[in-house]
This record gives C-alpha cells, structure tokens and sequence, in this order.
C-alpha cells in the first residue's frame, strides 16, 4: 500500500490483528546460506523434456462450471476517524463498493487493477478477515457475509488464503512441521500421532523434502517459504483459495515453479481460486476468467480471451496497453500506449458518476451524472462504461442511456422508464444487451 | 561545502573522449565475510556508449546491483575489495579517493535506487534534497537559482502543481512520484551516466509506463548513456539496446536485446524465457521454471555456475560442465553477441527443443 491515498487520514483499522500470520515478525537473515537446494525433491539430473513435462499451458475455462462462491454488491467501508481527544468518524475510505462476481467450481478468477483498487480487501472480505459492511457472500448455501465468527470457524477451513510475503508469512520460531500442523490440531482434523504424517504428505505435495518438517523458516528460500505457505494453506482441504500477490516476492525464475505448482494443486484437489496479481501476464495465464477493478468498483470481467484481445472499458484498455512485451524485442522501439494522465482520486471521496472519468479520454458530461451500470454485452462479458467498445470504436453516443432512462447527457427523460432489468448479479444471464443493435439478444 | 576537484573544463574533456563513455574490464567485487570471501561479481566487462541503454537482466543475488554500485564507487573500501577497471568518460574511477568520486557522483553519473523510500530523507523536504543535490555540483548557484531548478525538474518528470509541492515532505507523494522525484533527483545535473536499479519494480504498471516514457525522454534530451536494472525481460525488450545477463556473478549472454531476446544461445537465459508467460503470448505456451535454486557466492559450483540447475548440460559430451567454466565467446547469431556456455549447437537445441515449448506460434511463423 505505497500509494496510499490516504496516508494523512487517520484510519480506523478493522479487525486488524485478525490474522496473526501477518503480522509476525520479520527477521532478516543472512540469506548467504546455501542449504537451500537440499530441501528439495528430485531436482538434480532433469532433462529439459522432463521439465518441459512439469511446466504448465495456461489453465482452460470450464464454461458448465457451477460457481462455488457467489458474491453480490459486497461493500467494505473503512471509517476514516478525525485525531485528537474525541475521535468522531469524519468518513469512509470506499475500499470495496458493490461489486458482484462468480468464482467457478475448480476455476480461478483473476482480480486485477491499480494498486489500492481494493484487490487485497476483497480477498479478506471473503475469507472473512474482514466483516463486510454489505452484500452476500453465498458459499455452499450459506452467506458468510451473516455468519459470526462461531458460526463462521467450521467454514473457514474450506475458505484459506495464501499471502503475498513468505518472509513474514510464517512464524520464524515455529518449525515448518509445526507451522503446517498446527491448522490440524486446531480443527481437530486427524487424532495427534497422524499429524507428522499428514504434514509430510503435504510438503511432498508442494516439492519440498519431508524429512525436513523439525527446521525453521529462515533455512528455506523465499520460494520454498512460499510453498510452505500454500502446504499451509491446504492442510485443510479448502474448496477455495486466496492467493494474494502469491509470486511478485519471489524471484522470477522461481514465481514459475510456484504457479504451477498452484496449478497441480487445482487439478488435483478441484479447489477454486481467487487469484490477486500485479501482473497481468500472470494472471492471463492462471485465469480463465478476470474481472479489472478501479477504486472499488469493477469496471470489466469476462473470459480471458475477450479481456485480453478485445476489452471494452478505457481503463482496462490503458492497463493493458501499458504493460511491456517481450515481442517487442523482434520490433524494436516502445509500444504504442495509451497515457493516463494525473493520479488515482482517493476512494474516500470519488468521483461522482463514472470513477474513472477524471482520467478517461473519453469522458463526457453524462459519465458526471449517472454511474455506468456494469453490463453484461456479450456472453462471458459484462462491462460498466456509457461508452462501451473496442479500442478505436468507442460509440459517439452513450449505450446506456435507453436502459437507464436518460438522455445523452444524462438528465433523466421525463415519463421513460428504465428499462434494465439485468443489473449485475453475480453470474452471467442468458441473454445480454448488445451494443450494436442496442437491443437484448441472446445465444 | 564540499570541494569540488573535478573542474568544469575537465568534465568537458570527459564529455569529448572518444570511444563508450563507460567502460568496464574484468571487474571483480569481493566482499569478506565470517565465513569467508564472497565473491560477489567477477570477470565483469561491458560497455556503454553516450546515448545508449544498457539493460541488465539477472537472477536475485547475481551482483547486478553490487557491479553497478562498484561503478559509482559506493561500496566501503574497508568491506569491498575491488580489482580490473571503470573508465567513467576515460577516467579510471577504480581506486579513485572518495573525494574525486563525490565530483563524479550526481554530475558525471547518479544512480535511481531500488528503493526510492529508502533514498529520500524522510525528515526534509523533497525541494530540499533537490536544491541540495544541484548546490553540491553549482558551488556559484544562489540558493534561488536552485530552487528554480528544483522546481522546473519536478515539472520535467510530470509532478503536478510543482511550486506547491516542492515544499512537500516525502511521506505526502504517492509511489510514483516518489519514484519521479528520485529520477529528477537523479537528474538535476545532467549526468553523462545514469544508472536505474529496478526504477519501476513495486509500481503499477500504468505508473511504470510513464516512468519509462520520462527516462526515454529525457534521455533523448540529455543524451546520456543510460544502465537499465530490471527482472521484467518486457522493459527490457521495449527499452534496451544492448543486453546483460548475469549469473552468478558473471556474465552469461551479451548481445542486442533483439539477440538475447529472439535468439539466446545459453541456458539460463532460455530458462528466464521460458519462466515468465507473455501477455500477447499463445495460450498453449508452457510455463516452464528453472528447477532449484540459486547457488551460494560462498561455495559457488565448480565448472559451469548454471550446472547443479541446468537441463541442458546432457548434451555437452563428458563432465565439462561440471568441471570448466566455459569462456565468454561470440555467438552465432552475430557480432558482438556472447555467450558462456559449452552446447556445441546451441540453436538447434533452442530452436527444436525449447521454442517449441515456449512460443509455439513462432515455431509455426518461421516454418
Ligand atoms: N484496514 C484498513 N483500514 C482502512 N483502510 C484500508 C484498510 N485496508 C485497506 N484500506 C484502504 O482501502 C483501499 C483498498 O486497499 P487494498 O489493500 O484492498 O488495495 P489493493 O488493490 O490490494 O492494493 P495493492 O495492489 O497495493 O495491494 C485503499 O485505499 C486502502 O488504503
Ligand atoms: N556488503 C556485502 N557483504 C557481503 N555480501 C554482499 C554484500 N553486498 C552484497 N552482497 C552479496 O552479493 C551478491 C550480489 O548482490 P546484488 O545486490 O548485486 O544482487 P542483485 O543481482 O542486485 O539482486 P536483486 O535482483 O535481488 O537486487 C548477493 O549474494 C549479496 O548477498
Ligand atoms: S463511463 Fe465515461 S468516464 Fe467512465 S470509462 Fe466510460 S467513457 Fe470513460
Ligand atoms: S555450460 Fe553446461 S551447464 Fe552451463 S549452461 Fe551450458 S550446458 Fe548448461
Ligand atoms: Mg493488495
Ligand atoms: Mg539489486
């Protein structure tokens, strides 16, 4: 959180603490030692094919997939407390503002944006780090948005999150066999003399050595600490998983182990993943689905191929255009990219109407007045902008304004009803608006 | 006040040599620990012309950083032994008493830290350590001339509103224009030499974006000879000319970014490759990660330092890699490209074996 908007305010952290993982501390060690590689299963005397064999393609959508976690208009707003004596609530910071998505069964959703865009609260947010100020969370039948936190503790082993930074991540004086047990003997999972066992099952899940369950963290590398954590994260056989920035502390030829490692581990066990990730080369490998987030509210989500080749909204159009490709090198020169001008505004206080608008090139007086509603233009496509299209081809006029009963510049039309009846729910609906025909069409 | 030994008309002399205007040979860096010498960087040579950037690319640990802090003459002499040579502008730096390279420091060359945080001052303000990094170097400027330019640079480098925000304390910038003010920092005295350790690293992408327009800008401006630190092979491709990669603390492979990016001959460099997915690329891409982890400085493999994790040394007949260190020779893909490797044909491996896996639309296009 560098670019914390907020860093003047004084802010009221909630349930902070909640997870005492993170809060651990860090303790630098002389990362000279060179025990590393001997923690490790079967490394020494791989041919290239072999390895080739253990890589990964990018993970397929499974379109009949049922959602396993169903989210809609989750709100999370942190109060903003004035200093002094009597410390009164002069405001919100928006972290997390209505949005609504379907994480599949087995699948992996990717959560991208800007940093501060409330990537890392809706991950909390589900894994109930963090009670939301609104909305539903429905998994399994329930809501965990409802539950208290006893009705939440048989729940939360089927909901875990694997954190960003294996440095501070694991607790320095527990030993790795204790730091993985230990989700065991709290949840009662296996009697006590089958925990070691289970515990070294799981470290040769992750590729590390399981003789070596009594040593310490701070003998591990940081992508060996990073599978600690996931070993960690799977003792309880989740259904979903978090993953938080799971590679951008590793080194670059390690974050590939570590992603298909995650991928084994989907295959293997069908858990479901909610995938938070800087980096969109990542994220479009591991995700067949990705919903883009600005300031709290997310502004695109679809399937990979329409977010990648043809997205819709200007904002994920600057962000993709903005990230540097290695293919460039056969050309030579800089990309062509989109510039966004001026910084993000802060989510205490946003923009009226469109979020976006004090950095798109293409807003008007409508995106002002009246928020764009996110959506659905295509079947795995919903997109929250008035002037919705590909690149090059955004309309002259807004879409929206026949479904939302307001002119082009967004002053309502006396006597025109709205007439949009799909306002984002979580899925996706069987028929959609499309923007060509300005009309409902389906498949 | 510092004294200033450098005179104006020999940094003009500096600016006219002929030939790179920085050259590196058989740089060594080796730090004495407790549990021995650590070798951190050796046999290090490479050049960079006025104008130009140079990129380099390396493992975590390879000694990026520590060669290009040798290069500014930041390490202690009491902790770094340092041999070979940097010729900054034709001057020999190696050796240099530290009040020469303070002269040097921040007017001939400046360095954009990893941690743009860490390198501003918490305590002062951002105007403050800009008119004092120009008063350093322009012992005649009035303290107004300085203030001036601090506010002009924090203008070049796109910071809003820059009257008001020079008196801005360092907490009160977002992440980005911390990093903006470090680079106008960097550049307030028009360095010759600029080198950038990671300048993007912790940034959105958006914000990365404009960083490097800014560095191309005012490169183009300055013309300077520019040092690229990064893992992102992407920056890499869009902003470098020529290419290091480090092992290790060697090099590994050196070429043009088109070289080392469309036809690398060495391993590691293959791995890199093929362990980071490609925004544009196929989905049918594999993923594939360079199994194990890096070596130790202290007891660093014989023969080859890529052996205990490369998949390739099968091909190589008897145990050299494990017992050589093969030589930085040239490539075959053309002048200037180096490569420290012992694979006899190393394109027909990368081109039969690994292309295939990693970018197999291009094994389609070049059929
Ligand atoms: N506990 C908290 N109390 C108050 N405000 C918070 C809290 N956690 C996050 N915020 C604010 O909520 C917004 C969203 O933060 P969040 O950490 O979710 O962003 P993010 O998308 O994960 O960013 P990054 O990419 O930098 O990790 C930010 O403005 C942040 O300052
Ligand atoms: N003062 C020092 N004493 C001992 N060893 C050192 C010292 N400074 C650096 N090293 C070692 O030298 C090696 C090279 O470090 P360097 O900082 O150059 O790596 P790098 O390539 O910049 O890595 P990164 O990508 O992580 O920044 C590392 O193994 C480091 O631990
Ligand atoms: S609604 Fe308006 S401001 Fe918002 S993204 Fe679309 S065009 Fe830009
Ligand atoms: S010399 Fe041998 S071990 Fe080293 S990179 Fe080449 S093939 Fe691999
Ligand atoms: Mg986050
Ligand atoms: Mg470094």
């Amino acid at each position: 959180m560098t670019q914390d908007p907020n860093a003047q305010a004084q802010i009221e952290p909630t349930e902070l603490g909640a997870n005492a993982a993170e809060t651990g501390d860090r303790q630098l060690t002389d990362e000279t030692s060179d025990a590393y590689g001997s923690h490790e299963v079967g490394v020494g005397n791989l041919d290239f094919a072999t390895v080739a064999e253990m890589g990964h393609t990018a993970t397929q959508l499974d379109p009949l997939a049922p959602a396993v976690l169903s989210v809609d208009n989750l709100k999370m707003y942190f109060p903003v407390k004035s200093s002094g004596v009597v410390r009164r609530t002069i405001g919100h910071v928006q972290a997390v503002d209505g949005i609504s998505f379907e994480v599949p069964k087995g699948g992996s959703l990717g959560l991208v944006g800007e940093s501060g865009c409330g990537k890392s609260t809706t991950g909390r947010l589900i894994t109930r780090l963090y009670k939301p100020t609104g909305g539903s969370m429905m998994f399994e039948g329930q809501d965990l948005a409802q539950l208290n936190n006893k009705q939440m503790k048989p729940l939360r082993r089927d909901v875990q999150m694997i954190f960003q930074d294996p440095y501070t991540s694991l607790n320095p004086r527990h030993t790795v066999g204790a730091i993985v047990g230990a989700p065991l003997e709290v949840h009662k999972i296996v009697p006590k003399n089958q925990v070691l066992k289970r515990v070294q099952e799981l470290l040769e899940v992750v590729g590390l050595n399981p003789e070596h369950y009594n040593r310490y963290p701070n003998e591990f590398s940081g992508g060996q600490r990073q599978r600690i954590g996931i070993a960690r994260a799977l003792t309880l056989n989740p259904k979903v998983l978090v993953a938080d920035e799971p590679v951008s502390a590793l080194d670059v030829s390690i974050q590939a182990q570590v992603v298909n490692l995650l991928q084994d581990i989907q295959t293997e066990f069908d858990v479901s993943f909610l995938f938070i990730a800087h980096d969109l080369a990542i994220v479009r490998h591991f995700c067949p689905e990705i919903a883009v987030m600005y300031l709290g509210k997310i502004v695109e989500i679809g399937d990979r191929e329409t977010i990648y080749g043809r997205p819709h909204h200007p904002y994920t159009q600057a962000l993709l255009s903005a990230v540097p490709d290695v293919k460039q090198a056969a050309i030579g020169g800089r990309r062509e990219r989109i510039r966004l001008e001026g910084d993000v505004p802060s989510p205490i206080n946003p923009p009226s109407g469109c979020r976006f608008r004090t950095r798109c090139q293409f807003a008007q007086e409508i995106c002002a007045k009246v928020e764009p509603p996110l959506l659905q233009i295509g079947q795995r496509h919903k997109v929250a902008c008035h002037f919705a299209g590909e690149l090059g081809a955004h309309p002259a006029t807004p879409v929206t304004t026949a479904l939302l009963g307001v002119d082009d510049q967004g002053s309502p039309v006396s006597g025109a009803a709205p007439t949009n009846t799909q306002l984002t729910i979580p899925g996706y609906e069987e028929t959609w608006y499309d923007l060509k025909t300005r009309q409902t069409t389906g498949v | 006040m510092t004294s200033v030994p450098m005179t104006q008309s020999s940094a003009a002399e500096r600016d006219q040599h002929e030939g790179p205007f920085l050259q590196v040979e058989n740089l060594k860096v080796t730090f004495p620990t407790q549990d021995g010498p650590v070798t951190a960087v050796s046999g290090l040579t490479y050049s960079v012309e006025k104008g130009k950037t140079l990129g380099i690319v390396g493992e975590s640990g390879s000694g990026k950083s520590v060669s290009s802090m040798a290069v500014m003459g930041l390490h202690d002499a009491k902790s770094a032994q340092i041999s070979g040579s940097i010729r900054v502008g034709g001057t020999e730096v190696v050796g240099l008493s530290e009040s020469h390279m303070r002269g040097l420091r921040g007017n001939s060359m400046a360095m954009i830290f990893q941690d743009a945080l860490a390198a501003l001052h918490p305590f002062y303000k951002i105007g403050g350590q800009l008119e004092e990094a120009y008063l350093v170097h322009h012992s005649s400027a009035s303290k107004r001339d300085a203030r001036r330019k601090a506010i002009e640079m924090l203008d070049r480098v796109g910071i809003p509103q820059p009257d008001r925000r020079v008196d801005d304390f360092p907490h009160q910038f977002s992440g980005g224009m911390r990093q903006r003010a470090m680079i106008a920092m960097g550049l307030i005295n028009d360095p010759s030499l600029l080198i950038a350790d990671e300048p993007t690293t912790a940034l959105d992408v958006t914000v990365q974006a404009q960083i490097l327009d800014l560095l191309q800008d005012l490169q183009r401006e300055f013309n300077s000879a520019v040092i690229i630190i990064t893992h992102d092979l992407g920056v890499i491709a869009e902003m470098a000319d020529d290419v290091l990669v480090m092992y290790a603390g060697r090099c590994v492979e050196y070429g043009t970014a088109k070289q080392i990016l469309t036809s690398p001959e060495m391993p590691y460099t293959w791995g890199l490759l093929s362990s980071i997915p490609d925004v544009t690329a196929s989905t049918d891409a594999r993923l594939i990660p360079i199994p194990g982890n890096p070596p130790s400085l202290l007891r660093p493999p014989p023969g080859c330092s890529f052996h205990p994790r490369c998949v390739h040394s099968s091909k190589v007949a008897g145990d050299l890699c494990s017992t050589e260190l093969p030589e930085l020779l040239p490539a075959s893909s053309g002048t200037a490209h180096l490569k420290r490797c012992h694979l006899t044909d190393p394109v027909g491996v990368y081109r039969s074996e690994v292309l295939p896996e990693i970018a197999p639309e291009l094994v389609e296009e070049t059929r």
